[in-house]
């Protein structure tokens, strides 16, 4: 088939969508849902701009088909921002300044809101790591690793379970 | 870049997936994580007409070992493979190997099997596979065939694998008492394919000579190579610097490279050289307890050292 019909839970929304079989899931995501926040960057699965989360796991957008997400969540940078509230990894790289031009931004914040999610309080070696995948030609990357940090700390702190006298 | 126009189909069974593969031969592909073949696809170095795409398959994810095997199923991603405690207490190889494969994005997708039936001699898995001496499980309509690594590169993008055929397992040995391995690869910055890499996998007897060494190396020659003049030196010998420093002379000899961006051919052997004895000591150490676990750092230092 050339053609399908495909449905994918987007930033928790079901949303339907006509796709060919070759469309790229980043097309999909920025042509069709209208979210352009999820950027093409190099095209050739080097640079990581256009990551995104598939069923929770950060993958590089251009190079998954829109197809094999028929059935699955698709998670961007538009799907971090709850009720008005900044995602931690997002108030981060706002305080921290962990961008200059922000065209790496949101693939670099859905590639670190999927290390938070699995290793909540990573060592800067796992955070160099984690975003070794996502190019960022600018900020030589400290303060983006700070601004994960920042991050950390924030979910660890927002989570936190008041302390009710016992050991 | 948009890729030609294609029929994408997605069987939920092995059986229906490879009557179609058998019905399309050479004008179908096989789409597991799709990080080399739709890169290809985009670039147009690729037209399938079809695209048998196996990720809806269930069962094929099987990491397990059982019976003196470790079974790599089709639809194994490199990150599963990396973060397994099986691998990691059992085939620290393994882990070394899909630890520098991309980058961490690209190993949410792509596939252990994948990196095989690609064909590409700059790879990673091809070399360690070559060292462990594993085996390929072929699928088709018609039936099953185990194919020995050592005899599943043909030439440069080209395997053993027919057009109607999955690869749908990868079967590695389990290790014996006293086996280590180790996989060290220069890159020239992270995602790159290897300027030269070497895997290493050696048992050791008690008094400490070698029992049995596989030596593997990457993106050095038309195919992975699998070096075999150094592993008959190295059989029966202690592994000390010595032999170490002979066995690197060798792997370099029969390394086979070509200059390229990457290096020169003098470059690229002595890095075979360097990384032979470095994979066989830290080889060495882990057959012995000796040495963590934990991933072979990236290696960025020259091969200036010894």
């Amino acid at each position: 088939m050339a053609n399908h019909e495909i449905r994918v839970t987007v930033n928790g929304i079901e949303r339907a969508a006509h796709v060919e079989s070759r469309t790229l899931l980043v097309h999909l995501i920025r042509e069709t849902f209208r979210l352009t926040g999820t950027h093409i960057g190099c095209d050739t699965t080097h640079c990581g701009a256009c990551t995104v989360l598939l069923d929770g796991r950060p993958v590089k957008s251009c190079t998954v088909l829109a197809v094999q997400a028929d059935g699955k969540e698709v998670m961007t940078v538009e799907g971090l921002e709850r009720d008005g509230k900044l995602h931690p990894v997002q108030e981060g790289f706002h305080e921290e300044h962990g961008l200059q031009c922000g065209y790496c931004t949101p693939g670099m914040m859905m590639t670190a809101v999927a290390l938070l999610e699995r290793n909540p309080n990573p060592t800067e070696e796992e955070i160099r790591h984690a975003i070794s995948g996502n190019l960022c030609r600018c900020t030589g990357y400290v303060n983006i690793v700070k601004a994960i940090q920042y991050a950390a700390a924030k979910r660890s702190e927002e989570t936190a379970v008041p302390s009710g006298g016992t050991a | 870049m948009i890729p030609p126009r294609f029929d994408h189909v997605a069987p939920t069974t092995l059986e229906e997936a490879l009557a179609v593969l058998g019905q399309h031969g050479d004008d179908a592909k096989v789409l597991s994580g799709g990080q080399s073949l739709i890169p290809l696809l985009k670039l147009r170095l690729a037209a399938p007409a079809v695209l048998v795409d196996i990720n809806r398959i269930p069962g094929l994810d099987r990491l397990e070992e059982a019976d003196g095997v470790l079974r790599i199923g089709a639809l194994v991603r490199e990150s599963a493979l990396e973060s397994a405690d099986l691998v990691r207490r059992r085939y620290p190889i393994l882990m070394d190997t899909a630890h520098v494969i991309a980058d961490p994005l690209v190993r949410n997708m792509a596939t252990v099997c994948g990196n095989l039936a690609h064909g590409d001699p700059a790879n990673d898995h091809p070399a360690t596979m070559l060292a462990l001496e594993a085996e390929v499980v072929a699928r088709s309509a018609a039936g099953e065939r185990v194919i020995p690594v050592t005899q599943f590169f043909t030439g440069v993008f080209a395997t053993a694998l027919r057009p109607d055929e999955i690869l749908t397992e990868i079967r590695v040995p389990a290790p014996a008492p006293r086996s280590g391995g180790a996989y060290l690869k220069l890159e020239r910055k992270v995602g790159d394919f290897a300027t030269a890499a070497v895997a290493a996998q050696v048992t050791l007897a008690e008094d400490g000579t070698v029992v049995r060494a596989g030596v593997g190396l990457t993106n050095v020659g038309p195919t992975p190579i699998k070096a075999l003049q150094t592993e008959a030196f190295l059989a029966g010998k202690p592994l000390d610097d010595a032999t170490t420093r002979e066995a690197g002379r060798l792997a370099a000899e029969e390394a086979r490279p070509t200059a390229d961006r990457r290096g020169s051919v003098e470059y690229k052997r002595d890095l075979v050289r360097v990384f032979t004895m470095r994979a066989l000591r830290r080889a060495r150490d882990r057959a012995e307890g000796r040495a963590a676990t934990a991933p072979a750092e990236r290696a960025y230092a020259t091969a200036g050292g010894r």
